[in-house]
């Protein structure tokens, strides 16, 4: 089960992330999670948001560039030691991590892991065999309403 | 189809005998009315009869844009100013503008060699020509403008900017033919990819454009996204305006029209002429004009001749497409660079749009090159490594080109300044 990220390119310059999230404000669509990947001269802005296309639509025509791409979602117990167990999964069966982030559900017994894999399907099914439970595309659109 | 058969396909023989009449005629006329022909002449202790064969044209000094910028406005006219109809300028970027003067005889003669370069894009009676050159000071519109009402087709004034009106007359009016500057003509396509216009269902055919330097890249480009033959015209102001030279559907080279302008190839540094084939500066001498009369005009374009009967029958000299101005190129850490370089390196990659911006620095002692460019869905990722790798790569192929490290900076889409005129590629921050 995959779930679909939006990735947007950000120029280093003053106010590009306010603008994009405010693209997105505007348009009443829901950030679920959020990183930055952010280098001297550029920045990505990774997003897992309540509609997709709407917001690729909505940003294209403000002249940003958008990607669609797919990342897995997994739900880990919010305790120590809760990601290191989904990351050791992913080393024994040898699938490269590109990067991860993470934020906690409300009601704080779950965090959820975004996580991206050099190859995503490999990922899912290391996961999936190491009993992990991997997040659908609804499941993550619920949260909010929890 | 050949608008002037007689001359362009004219023998050399008839050709060189037709250029000595017209050089001696327009020496005489030089030196007998602009006085500072006279002066230079007299210098020189040259006199009008010293003129016997080409060869002699050799004995003449050279005109320079500062010679002709010292004139300003009016002091190469050789008539009276009431016999001028028609004046216009240069962009006067570099310092004052240089004054064209044309009689009705020059307007004549420029819808003449114009009339020549659109039917070498296919302009007949029935075409629409969609001018989109600027009117006014600038020689673009009217040169079009007359050239294209010439041979009887619809000439569309549009003039530049203005790109949605534009792309709604294009298919309103069913325009067949798109005169405009190249950067503009890409704008163009861009916008209306951008607003659904599928560019296969226009009318339009072909495109004659110049007054800036562009690339065969480009010329892929704009064949490719507006569905056309693109076409290269040459002209300067100071001669004329454009229909100097156009490339005719062979596209390897642009006829000369040189029963009118006398085209020499000199080394720019040591100013000798140099023989057929190689490349240098082009050096014009207006062999009719008569208002305003140029001698071995230095237009700082880069480019060699090739003679011998092209493929579309004409026997008119060919030049080389323009890769740079020996006043334009920029000398970064003592290597020569012609912005022309950098943009066939670019367009050369994949869903890279064609614009960029290069910006030249000397932050301590040494010149550092800086090349934007605007991202692309094409060129975009999720991870970071990949777009470095993208980076890379368009670094790579700028250094192949031009032998030099530069940096590429991707930019957000759209945020280079688009020209309507001619583009500005080079800021050159560097205080020397």
């Amino acid at each position: 089960m995959k779930l679909k990220q939006i990735s947007v390119f950000l120029e280093n310059r003053k106010g590009r992330l306010w603008k994009a999230l405010n693209i997105l404000s505007n348009a009443n669509i829901n950030i679920r999670a959020l990183s930055i990947a952010d280098t001297s001269e550029f920045g990505i802005l990774r997003m897992i948001v309540s509609d997709n296309e709407l917001a690729k639509q909505i940003l294209e025509e403000s002249n940003f560039v958008v990607k669609v791409n797919e990342v897995i979602a997994v739900g880990v117990s919010d305790n120590p030691g809760g990601l290191e167990g989904v990351l050791e999964i992913l080393n024994k069966m040898d699938v490269n991590v590109e990067y991860i982030y993470a934020f906690v559900e409300k009601n704080g017994e779950k965090a959820v892991v975004v996580i991206r894999t050099e190859d995503i399907d490999a990922g899912v099914n290391a996961l999936k065999d190491g009993g992990i439970t991997i997040l659908s595309e609804e499941e993550i659109k619920n949260i909010k309403n929890n | 189809m050949i608008w002037n058969e007689k001359a362009e396909c004219m023998s050399e023989d008839d050709l060189k005998e037709l250029q000595l009449q017209r050089l001696q005629a327009v020496v005489k006329r030089a030196y007998e009315k602009v006085p500072y022909y006279h002066k230079r002449f007299t210098d020189l202790k040259i006199e009008p009869e010293d003129i016997e064969t080409l060869e002699d044209i050799e004995k003449l000094p050279f005109t320079s844009k500062t010679d002709l910028r010292d004139a300003y406005p009016f002091g190469m006219f050789a008539v009276d100013i009431e016999d001028i109809v028609e004046v216009h300028t240069t962009s006067g970027t570099t310092g004052k503008p240089t004054v064209s003067g044309y009689t009705e005889a020059d307007l004549d003669l420029w819808g003449e060699v114009m009339a020549r370069a659109l039917t070498m894009t296919g302009v007949k009676k029935n075409d629409k020509v969609q001018n989109s050159y600027g009117y006014g000071l600038f020689t673009g519109g009217m040169g079009v403008h007359y050239g294209g009402q010439k041979i009887g087709a619809t000439v569309i004034p549009i003039s530049a900017g203005n790109t949605t009106r534009q792309l709604e007359i294009m298919q309103d009016f069913e325009t067949t033919v798109l005169t405009c500057t190249p950067s503009y003509g890409l704008y163009l396509a861009e916008v209306a990819e951008k607003e659904g216009i599928d560019t296969s269902k226009l009318k339009l055919k072909a495109g004659c454009f110049g007054a800036e330097m562009w690339t065969e890249e480009m010329r892929d480009k704009l064949e490719e996204r507006l569905n056309i033959s693109a076409q290269n015209v040459y002209g300067l102001t100071e001669v004329i305006g454009p229909g100097v030279a156009m490339e005719c559907p062979e596209k390897n080279g642009l006829h000369i029209f040189e029963d009118h302008f006398y085209p020499e190839i000199i080394n720019p540094k040591t100013l000798k002429p140099l023989p057929e084939g190689e490349t240098g500066e082009l050096v014009l001498t207006t062999l009719t004009r008569e208002g305003m009369p140029v001698i071995r005009f230095r237009t700082k374009d880069i480019t060699a001749l090739r003679r011998g009967v092209c493929e579309c029958g004409r026997t008119q000299v060919k030049m080389d497409r323009i890769t740079g101005r020996s006043d334009d190129m920029l000398k970064v850490r003592g290597v020569i660079v012609f912005p022309s370089q950098i943009e066939k390196a670019l367009l050369k990659i994949e869903g890279l749009e064609p614009q960029y911006q290069i910006i030249v620095t000397r932050p301590q002692h040494l010149d550092e090159l800086e090349v934007q460019v605007e991202t692309s869905p094409a060129l975009f990722s999720d991870e970071v490594k990949h777009i470095e790798e993208v980076k890379k790569d368009i670094e790579n192929r700028i250094h192949s080109e031009i032998g030099l490290r530069v940096t590429i900076s991707l930019v957000e889409p759209q945020s280079l300044p688009r020209s309507e005129g001619k583009a500005v590629r080079v800021v050159d921050k560097r205080n020397i």
